[in-house]
């Protein structure tokens, strides 16, 4: 009975616990099982019991979610990935969070990650790698990973996560199930530990495009607490487009030309999927964005100086750890922040601090928001012409454990192609593509600002014609 | 070394509390003298993943002052980080407004302003420990009720030139804001703070000096001391032939004394860069025009009518502007003041005569400062504004002598009470008319014939001690004009 259980997807099994074919609690009793033996390192903390009340009435029927380790969730560990916030739990609950489970989707566990999203791989926790479910040798992808490898793994019927600069779209790639970065301000940010406030978004990480557009249905709205987020105009449809007919998808010459470091299994896959849509009824064509290259450069620069500000917090003041209790100011500030944070953190507060420097501000900080703006105008001018902008998700598929980690600019190059979108503030979808040697590839859809309900309707369409039923061998 | 031979340039930076509900960027209520860390949650605290909302009460605010002050309000203000370590900024960075600030330039006064913006306060610390600083001392803890009150800072152009005026002019710019009603603007209780920019320059020089911030003078009295105290060192030092040296200076009330804080609570980048989690700060012409309409009349406007309304020297309708206490006791005993008297030309605005000239009544004003001390509010004295505008109109009206009357005064300041009673009671009532004084007048030249004499002559410096002989026996009671006119008369003065 399990087994076929943890088969269906979350819509699915909603639609069984709706038709009183299904108990909610066996439902959240079989993941909770599943997700305790987890050996992926996929979870930082897993649920002991089922709530008091899973509440199948609700529109999310009570199918559990799995939630990225750096949303706030009362009472239980939320340690965004560091070792300086170890133990830290906090009394309040992130917007989204609650909102999904008012929705009837209740807290299953939550996930690994990179320390504070920082990263392309998920080697960055504090908390140890996950690892990749299609190849244990492999990585998952960051800085969602742990989310990522838990849906594919069928640990967890779907999670949410984090995406600034690719964080949920490319380890969704990566583990080859569907992920989505929502329009900036459609969801809200608050009481998700922060990374960079101007580019992070919530999204979904589901085993399917319709899973997505359900779990973001309930997502997006205003929250009084977050002064950046907005309404959103109207409701996501449940996709069901069956075609791409009428649709323009604008392929950037930037992101996907021979120097942009696409691996050959990755552009087949990325041409045959291409020529999938025009059999759909889609016109591609090439287009044109001209900064998008320099996308990476800019976001290297205002992230981590959001970064550098947003982690100044975690001084051993308040909460998480503290080093030396007793030594004086200064010296318990660096020993805990030395103590406490990874090198990667370390790497980007550092060039974050410097990057917003006096003398320094105009030539990086002011710099690359002009790229920023810049790059947003591509888009605008893109979309005059064409519906979607399309891309590989990843440059790469899952490449093994340890084979980037000593070349921060290697790691960086994993979110070429994802990063231009969230400095343009617009949503981006993920979906399964095909296999390239056995493991997944990732198809990136791009549409204007709260574009995400025909952004899923394109992505439903593609996603029936191809047909990927690829799962990672379960144990 | 001579001070004179220097020009001291001063400018201010003032950081006022907002007398809002709640904090700047949280719903928090603001508090005084309750116990420590009560008044916090996620985002005062700055735990992980909170956020700011801006309030919109503390926008009002600074648009009502910036309107006050008669700056210029920017439609799109930005929010800033202003980064620093610091256990009292819970967030690692404080947020501020940078260059794009909430209001830009106004005067008031003879001062020109140079901005206007709105700012998060830090929390409280603690220091045990006899420094009372973080250095040297054992323990310190933080009191996160102040974190995140609302804050705006008034900085000021370099246009004040001395100690004196500096602390005149902070007591303006205090009334303006007690007047708005958007502060306690209480030094002591550090909902008003000031900083202090000094510099020094030769007489009739066009080029600044370098310049020093005077930093922790918590009352109007400390701050004119540091500002006099650091004048001196400076002029001291250049004569000497010495530089001033570019440093903040941390007043010490207890010896008076200014120390240099230590360079490492100095040597800040601040890094500012704006706010992400905050949208641009738009005040819309809705909003700018509910802020004017809650402005009441400010200590400019109101000087101004004591002046023209009221016919108050320009000198007396400013100081009762200024210290508003003053003012307020002065309409309500002008309110309050009993049956129509006349008056020279102090007619109301229906052009009905006035129960009391407002002129005498003003002079009076100061006679009451003077015996309960200028610290304290006329209001809080035993003297009722009536029984001001009472005896201010009984000298008026000859039924007191001045000098008496400035007895009743004392005594009503010490006991309180109806001042024609306390007349009454110690026999104080004006000798009117010649039949009661002419005999006196006349023991009064009986008793110096040459001063008579040189009277009779037409030399009237003589006739003082005549007077003044006349005021002795009579113990005040007599009116000094009335006397000196009957001592004319009776001696047969030349006119």
């Amino acid at each position: 009975m399990s087994g076929e259980l943890l088969e269906l997807t979350a819509a699915a099994a909603g639609e069984r616990v709706r038709a009183g074919e299904l108990d909610p609690h066996e439902l959240f009793e079989a993941y909770r099982e599943r997700a305790a033996a987890d050996d992926l390192g996929a979870f930082t903390w897993v649920a002991d019991a089922p709530p008091a009340t899973v509440p199948g009435d609700r529109p999310l029927a009570g199918v559990p979610l799995a939630v990225k380790d750096l949303f706030c969730t009362e009472g239980v560990p939320s340690q965004a990935g560091s070792r300086i916030l170890e133990g830290y739990r906090p009394p309040y609950t992130a917007t989204v969070v609650a909102k999904l489970a008012d929705a009837g989707a209740p807290l299953l566990g939550k996930t690994n990650q990179d320390e504070f999203a920082m990263g392309s791989s998920n080697e960055n926790s504090g908390f140890g790698p996950v690892l990749n479910p299609w190849d244990r040798g492999r990585v998952p992808g960051g800085s969602s990973g742990g989310s990522a490898a838990a849906v594919a793994a069928g640990l967890a019927p779907w999670a949410i996560g984090t995406d600034t600069g690719g964080s949920i779209r490319q380890p969704a790639a990566l583990c080859g199930i569907v992920g989505l970065k929502p329009t900036y301000g459609a969801c809200s940010r608050y009481g998700m530990i922060a990374f960079a406030s101007s580019l992070d978004q919530a999204g979904p990480l589901t085993r399917d495009v319709t899973d997505a557009a359900l779990l973001l249905r309930h997502m997006v709205g205003h929250d009084p607490c977050d002064s950046t987020s907005v309404e959103f105009p109207g409701e996501i449809a449940t996709p069901r487009a069956e075609h791409l007919r009428g649709m323009r998808l604008g392929v950037p010459e930037e992101l996907t030309a021979a120097g942009a470091g696409v691996e050959p299994g990755v552009r087949d896959s990325f041409e045959a999927t291409l020529a999938l849509a025009e059999e759909l009824g889609a016109v591609v064509q090439q287009c044109r964005l001209p900064h998008a290259a320099h996308g990476l450069s800019a976001y290297y620069l205002i992230a981590p100086a959001e970064a550098s500000a947003n982690l100044a917090r975690f001084d051993g003041v308040r909460y998480g750890l503290r080093a030396d209790g007793d030594a004086d100011l200064i010296t318990m500030y660096s020993r805990t922040r030395a103590a406490g944070f990874g090198a990667e953190v370390k790497r980007r507060i550092m060039l974050g601090t410097y990057a917003l420097s006096s003398g320094y501000y105009e030539a990086y900080y002011g710099s690359a928001q002009k790229v920023r703006t810049k790059i947003s105008q591509d888009f605008n001018a893109a979309f005059e012409q064409f519906d979607f902008i399309v891309t590989p998700t990843s440059p790469w598929t899952a490449f093994e454990l340890g084979a980037k980690t000593d070349d921060p600019l290697a790691m960086y190059l994993n979110d070429f192609c994802t990063v231009p979108m969230p400095l343009a503030g617009i949503p981006a979808i993920s979906i399964p593509s095909g296999l390239a040697n056995g493991l997944p590839v990732g198809f990136q859809l791009a549409g204007p600002a709260f574009s995400e309900s025909r952004l899923l309707d394109a992505a439903y369409a593609l996603e029936q014609a191809i047909g990927f039923d690829g799962r990672p061998a379960r144990r | 070394m001579s001070i004179g031979a220097y020009e001291p340039v001063i400018g201010l930076e003032i950081h006022v509390q907002l007398r809002t509900q709640t904090k700047m960027f949280c719903g928090c209520p603001l508090s005084f003298g309750d116990p420590p860390n009560v008044h916090t949650c996620s985002v005062c605290l700055g735990l992980p993943g909170s956020l700011p909302v801006v309030n919109a009460r503390a926008v009002h605010f600074g648009v009502m002052i910036g309107l006050a002050l008669g700056s210029e309000i920017a439609e799109r203000s930005l929010f800033h980080r202003k980064n620093y370590f610091y256990p009292d900024l819970p967030k690692g960075y404080q947020i501020s407004q940078y260059d794009v600030p909430l209001c830009r330039g106004g005067r008031l006064g003879e001062v020109r302003i140079h901005r206007v913006h709105l700012e998060e306060d830090a929390a409280k610390l603690n220091h045990l420990g006899e420094s009372g600083r973080i250095h040297g001392s054992d323990r310190s803890w933080v009191d996160f009720n102040r974190g995140g009150t609302p804050l705006v800072e008034i900085v000021t152009e370099p246009d004040i030139r001395s100690a004196e005026q500096a602390r005149e002019w902070l007591t303006l710019l205090r009334t303006t804001l007690k007047t708005l009603g958007v502060s306690d603007v209480d030094m002591s209780q550090g909902s008003l703070r000031c900083d202090a920019n000094v510099s020094v320059r030769p007489a009739g020089s066009a080029e600044l000096g370098t310049k020093t911030e005077l930093k922790n003078m918590n009352s109007f009295r400390f701050l004119e001391r540091g500002v006099k105290a650091e004048i001196e060192r400076q002029v001291r030092l250049l004569e000497s032939g010495e530089p001033v040296v570019q440093e903040t200076l941390h007043f010490d009330p207890a010896s008076a004394r200014l120390t240099p804080l230590r360079s490492k609570e100095e040597a800040h980048d601040y890094r500012y860069f704006p706010e992400p989690d905050l949208v641009p700060l738009v005040v819309t012409a809705e909003m700018r025009a509910a802020a004017g309409a809650e402005i009441p009349e400010l200590p400019a406007e109101r000087a101004g009518r004591f002046e023209r309304e009221l016919g108050l020297s320009a000198d007396r309708a400013r100081d009762f502007a200024r210290r508003a206490e003053l003012g307020d006791y002065f309409e309500r005993a002008l309110a309050e003041a009993g049956g129509p008297v006349a008056g020279d030309g102090a007619k109301g605005a229906d052009g009905a005569p006035r129960a009391v000239d407002p002129v005498e009544l003003a002079n009076w004003i100061p006679q009451l400062v003077e015996r309960i001390g200028s610290e304290t509010d006329p209001a809080d004295s035993k003297v009722a504004p009536r029984s001001l505008a009472t005896l201010a109109a009984m000298v008026k009206a000859k039924e007191v002598s001045r000098d008496a009357a400035r007895d009743v005064l004392t005594r009503l300041v010490q006991e309180g009470g109806d001042p024609r009673a306390v007349v009454e009671r110690e026999g104080l009532g004006a000798l009117g008319g010649e039949d009661q004084l002419v005999d006196v007048v006349d023991r009064a030249i009986a008793s110096d014939p040459a001063a008579a004499e040189q009277v009779r002559a037409g030399n009237m410096k003589a006739i003082g001690p005549l007077v003044g002989y006349v005021m002795r026996e009579t113990k005040g009671r007599a009116d000094g004009k009335e006397v000196a006119r009957l001592i004319r008369e009776r001696v047969g003065a030349k006119s």
